[in-house]
């Protein structure tokens, strides 16, 4: 057993000749928060999918809790306890917040634990007054936390956010960000992110991506002030 | 699609079914002509067939185009069967059996060979019109399986009429009645539990979101398939109940059987079971009667309700029925909310 949860080697993901990945190397260490950042296009969804098993990656391991993730099923990797929250939400629309998380706890077999688990990853992320609501009729910022709120009920081992804050507003951003440092008692967290401002503020720890590879990695002030980071997000506002 | 409450309780509904089919099985065999009664099984042969594809469709998302094999596949395998072993009970469990074994291949490649949702519809379609071909150019006398003669286009008349259990006396017409409309209550309350079960609920996430469902650990192809396999075996079932009540022919693989379903689903509600057997048997009572009027071809009259289902009242008639109670309920208990609802 090694000692990271995660352990991405040499992973690559080609389409056709598009290199999304090219040559990744990641590790993680059990209860870490990390966040990864990179211009568009940098390869972050796609390494995410690669996680999950979405994608095959073309090349390379990816080591989960020490066994060889890479191609798997991605219901076998949600099994072995991968989350992930997506990049566009990814939610059963036709039912409500609470069916939903029911959904999500699939090995849960008591009605009673059930119940007490969605109560609790809703208090938790704050969603309680959307219980019964249907999620296709929802607000972009409140699918968003429906999500997460479905992720952390399932309680993975790992959990991945691909940009959990997009499209909400300041004081909802500043919520998020204190719901994530909440989670991140408990699980170890991975969390793709653009707002700088969100970065500080739950971050130690940053990868940054570009072009399919990582760039540099390391704390989050000496980072967000290196210059070779500053020129690839050139003309980002936050920076 | 209409909104699944994955918690609501269909308890009432069962019960309400269970009333209608005891009073059915209790007044009809005994008060209504012959001809109504035969007349009635058929209907209700069909109302099973109907719940196959709202199962199928409805809530595990699949939209099969050819459910009539399967409709098909256990007729025939009952009537084959039955000619062979000259018992009728074992014959019963091969109606349900073929067909759902078949659908497992079938299922198999279909689902594993991560085939888009088009050629699911276009396949399935297909495998039922190979078996038309295939059924009806069984004239010959060559054509047999074991001492049974598939016979064309003419289908098997000679098949066996299902005998009572352990006997080898044949089911009388009001028997036979009685025996459909346990078989037709059965089978919904059976989906009706099937839904609300923990399978169920996962068969619905996949149709709500594959990914999704996956992404939480829930293996989709085997959930669709097993979906398949159950409402191939309903179909199946169906099939033997019109074996039992019309007979076995090729007919019953035709593409007109495999599009009145899908227009008994799309009238009923997709998404409901109730709604698909209540349009079956209106829509066949409806043909019937326009048939012996003879002013215009009942076809084209089916072609326009599922037109004016698909477009006015697209959710249909059940969902439709359940908001005008709804609404009907509101203006009595609360007016001004209803005010407000039309304002
Ligand atoms: N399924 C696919 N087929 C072809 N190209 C793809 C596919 N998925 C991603 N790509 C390409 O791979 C590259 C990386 O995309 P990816 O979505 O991983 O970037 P990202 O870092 O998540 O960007 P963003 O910040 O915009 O979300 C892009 O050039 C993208 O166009
Ligand atoms: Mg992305």
């Amino acid at each position: 057993m090694s000692d990271y949860l995660l352990e991405a080697k040499d992973v690559a993901m080609h389409f056709g000749g598009v290199k999304a990945l090219d040559g990744v190397d990641f590790r993680l260490r059990k209860g870490e928060l990390r966040c990864l950042l990179g211009p568009n296009g940098a390869g972050k969804t796609t390494f995410f999918r690669c996680l999950t098993g979405t994608h095959k990656p073309t090349r390379g391991r990816i080591l989960f809790k020490g066994a060889d993730i890479a191609g798997k099923e991605r219901y076998d990797i949600a099994r072995a306890g991968m989350g992930v929250k997506t990049q566009v939400p990814s939610l059963f629309d036709g039912l409500t917040a609470h069916e939903n998380l029911w959904l999500a706890l699939r090995t849960v077999k008591s009605a009673a634990e059930r119940e007490a688990r969605i109560a609790d990853a809703m208090e938790r992320v704050g969603v309680s007054a959307l219980r019964s609501g249907v999620l296709g009729r929802m607000a972009h910022g409140q699918r968003q936390l429906v999500e997460l709120a479905m992720v952390v009920a399932s309680d993975p081992d790992l959990v991945l956010l691909d940009e959990p804050a997009a499209g909400m507003t300041d004081v909802e951003v500043d919520r998020l960000a204190s719901i994530i440092r909440d989670l991140n008692r408990t699980h170890t967290v991975v969390v793709v992110e653009h707002d700088m401002h969100f970065i500080r503020m739950i971050a130690d720890q940053v990868t940054v991506f570009h072009q399919g590879r990582i760039l540099v990695e390391g704390h989050v002030e000496r980072i967000l002030a290196d210059q070779t980071v500053r020129d690839v997000y050139l003309g980002k506002k936050h920076v | 699609m209409t909104v699944m409450a994955l918690s609501r309780s269909g308890g009432v509904h069962v019960a309400l079914a269970a009333l209608a089919a005891l009073a059915g099985i209790v007044i009809l065999p005994n008060a209504a002509p012959l001809y109504t009664l035969i007349n009635v099984t058929l209907y209700m042969s069909m109302g099973v067939f109907a719940l196959s594809l709202a199962l199928l469709w409805g809530y595990g998302g699949i939209l099969c185009f050819g459910q009539s094999a399967f409709f098909g596949l256990g007729a025939y395998a009952y009537a084959v069967a039955a000619i062979n072993f000259g018992d009728t009970t074992l014959a019963a469990v091969f109606a349900i059996g073929v067909p759902a074994l078949f659908a497992a291949g079938l299922g198999y490649f279909l689902f594993y060979g991560r085939l888009s949702d088009v050629y699911l519809g276009v396949i399935t379609l297909t495998v039922t019109l190979i078996f038309f071909k295939l059924i009806n150019s069984t004239g010959g006398d060559a054509w047999r399986i074991g001492a049974a003669r598939l016979g064309g286009f003419n289908g098997i008349p000679t098949t066996p009429l299902l005998t009572i259990p352990f006997t080898r006396i044949p089911m009388s017409p009001a028997q036979m009645f009685i025996f459909a409309a346990i078989s037709l209550f059965s089978t919904y309350a059976l989906c009706k539990g099937l839904i609300v079960t923990r399978f169920g609920r996962a068969v619905i996430a996949v149709r709500e979101n594959e990914m999704r469902a996956e992404l939480l650990g829930y293996n989709a192809r085997r959930l669709k398939l097993a979906v398949f396999v159950i409402s191939a075996g309903i179909a199946g079932l169906a099939g033997l109940l019109f074996a039992n009540s019309v007979f076995v022919s090729p007919t019953m693989f035709s593409l007109s059987m495999a599009a009145q379903v899908l227009i008994w689903v799309v009238v009923g509600g997709l998404g409901t079971l109730f709604g698909p057997v209540a349009a079956c048997f209106a829509l066949q009572i409806a043909t019937a009667v326009l048939g012996k009027l003879g002013i215009v071809d009942p076809n084209i009259v089916l072609g326009l309700v599922l037109i004016i289902f698909v477009v006015f009242v697209p959710g249909g008639i059940q969902p439709a029925f359940a908001a005008l109670l709804h609404r009907l309920m509101d203006i009595r208990a609360d007016r001004p909310v209803a005010g407000e609802v039309a304002r």
